[in-house]
């Protein structure tokens, strides 16, 4: 029988980063205009719609950039285009 | 030694599973499958079989739903054939994948289009990728201790298994058949030890997104890129042909009936010719044995019961004395050749003493093979090699 070690099944605990430091995927950058995304009555589209979690749903908003991949959901979902995604170099 | 009762293959498989203390079943009906799912459903609403019996709308659901039930520990059991099969196909690879002792019952039938529901085996061979073990039954007491060995292999390895028998030739022919007892089969298959580490409280991932290569968990711990997992689990398979000697040999010792482990043979000691083949095919070729050897031909049948691990060096030691070998076989590899021979012929190229290797495609849709036809198609390759050759098809 095998002498492999390496485990049958793939399994692993939930956690934050447990599919890894997905900010590293990114191409581009989400930049949140605050003045534009006021904090009285913001509609946090973008923290509903991010697919990823990692937009705050407290203000002033917050992306976590060592998870967000850049994708830009948030950008073309902010009814006040609030959020414009720049080029990384 | 059981109980003898007059039962079809389906009966067979349904009684193994009951047998087996199965504890999860779902299964979509499917001719020549059906009878499985309706002797099951019937125990279970009798009370005769305390299981959960899961009625899905598809093959993809009922496989996906004992993937599930096996990830927490149940024993399960699903059957199905032909299209339904083909329906299960992304879940094959998932079960495989994830390590989970299913044991299925394939009736074969040819796959459509045309529609078909008559017997060949297309539809399993077309799986042989997936993973899966695969053993391919003679007659419908292999069946019953094919069903009750395939668990205990499944379990040893954590691989799933299809449990293979030619549709209507055997799903639905009546024949004699030890049923063993309940208490032998007890002693010999024990309950399951739940080692899914699931315990209801603690979350956890199964089968999370894993990245090409080897990379910390979120608690710091080295985890296996995906490749890691797949080449384990290409050597368990290939180290399975062990467990299935060894768990036949135990099967004998307590039942008294050995099939052979993962290839069986007949006349094959002085034989000079031989005859390869699959399911009751193969049982068929036994006939068309005797007759060559009343003709003064000696011939014998090599008779491959598990076709994925394929059983390479044991095939390749029965055909290295040989002049030549015949493969019959239910099925082919589209724009290439029947699969069993294709896969012997690679086997062979390891030996140094190769014996003339003819093939034939045979019984497609229940297309009728009869005995003399196998002898008389086998005397014209002791002749000379015949390849890739269908018998009994005009055009």
């Amino acid at each position: 029988m095998s002498k492999n070690s390496t485990p049958i099944r793939t399994v692993s605990t939930p956690a934050e980063g447990e599919a890894g430091k997905t900010g590293d995927w990114r191409s581009q950058t989400p930049k949140i205009d605050h003045e534009k995304c006021s904090q009285k009555d913001s509609c946090l589209l973008c923290w509903l719609y991010c697919p990823d979690g990692v937009i705050s749903a407290t203000f002033p908003l917050e992306i976590n950039l060592t998870y967000c991949k850049g994708c830009g959901i948030c950008a073309e979902e902010c009814p006040r285009k609030a959020i414009e995604m720049v080029d990384d170099k | 030694m059981g109980q003898i009762e007059i039962i079809t293959a389906n009966t067979a498989a349904a009684i193994a599973a009951k047998l087996c203390r199965v504890q999860v079943i779902s299964a979509y009906p499917i001719t020549p499958q059906t009878p499985v799912t309706e002797e099951l459903a019937a125990m279970v609403e009798s009370g005769d079989l305390k299981a959960e019996y899961i009625t899905v709308e598809s093959e993809h659901s009922a496989l996906a739903s004992v993937v599930a039930a096996s990830q927490v520990g149940a024993r399960v059991f699903t059957a199905t054939s032909a299209n339904g099969l083909l329906y299960m196909h992304e879940m094959l690879h998932w079960a495989a994948g994830s390590r989970v002792p299913i044991v299925m019952a394939c009736v074969n039938r040819g796959v459509g289009a045309p529609w078909t529901i008559l017997n060949d085996q297309q539809d399993t061979i077309a799986q042989r990728d997936t993973g899966w073990i695969q053993m391919y039954c003679r007659n419908s007491q292999e069946v019953i201790d094919t069903m009750i060995q395939a668990y205990r292999i499944a379990e040893q390895i954590q691989i799933p298994i299809m449990v293979c028998y030619d549709g209507f030739i055997l799903s639905h022919a009546s024949t004699p058949v030890d049923v063993p007892f309940q208490d032998e089969v007890d002693r010999f298959l024990p309950s399951l030890e739940d080692r899914s580490g699931i315990d209801g409280k603690t979350p956890m991932n199964v089968n999370p997104l894993i990245l090409s290569d080897p990379r910390p968990d979120a608690n710091g711990v080295l985890m296996p890129g995906y490749m890691e997992f797949r080449y384990r689990l290409q050597q368990d398979i290939l180290g399975s042909l062990e467990a299935i000697q060894s768990v036949d040999s135990e099967f004998q010792d307590t039942f008294g009936r050995s099939w052979g482990g993962s290839v069986w043979g007949y006349h094959m000691d002085d034989a000079e010719h031989a005859i390869v083949s699959m399911g009751s095919l193969a049982s068929e070729c036994t006939v068309a044995v005797d007759q060559l050897r009343s003709e003064g031909i000696k011939a014998g049948v090599v008779g491959v019961r598990v076709y994925r691990p394929f059983p390479s060096s044991q095939i390749v030691e029965l055909l290295s004395g040989v002049r030549t070998a015949t493969f019959f076989e239910k099925d082919v590899s589209y724009g290439y050749q029947g699969a069993l021979a294709m896969d012997a012929k690679a086997a062979m190229y390891e030996s140094k003493s190769r014996p003339e290797i003819s093939s034939y495609v045979v019984g497609l849709g229940g297309r009728d093979v009869r005995p003399e036809q196998l002898a008389e198609a086998t005397l014209k390759c002791v002749k000379g090699p015949v390849q890739h050759c269908w018998l009994n098809v005009s055009g």
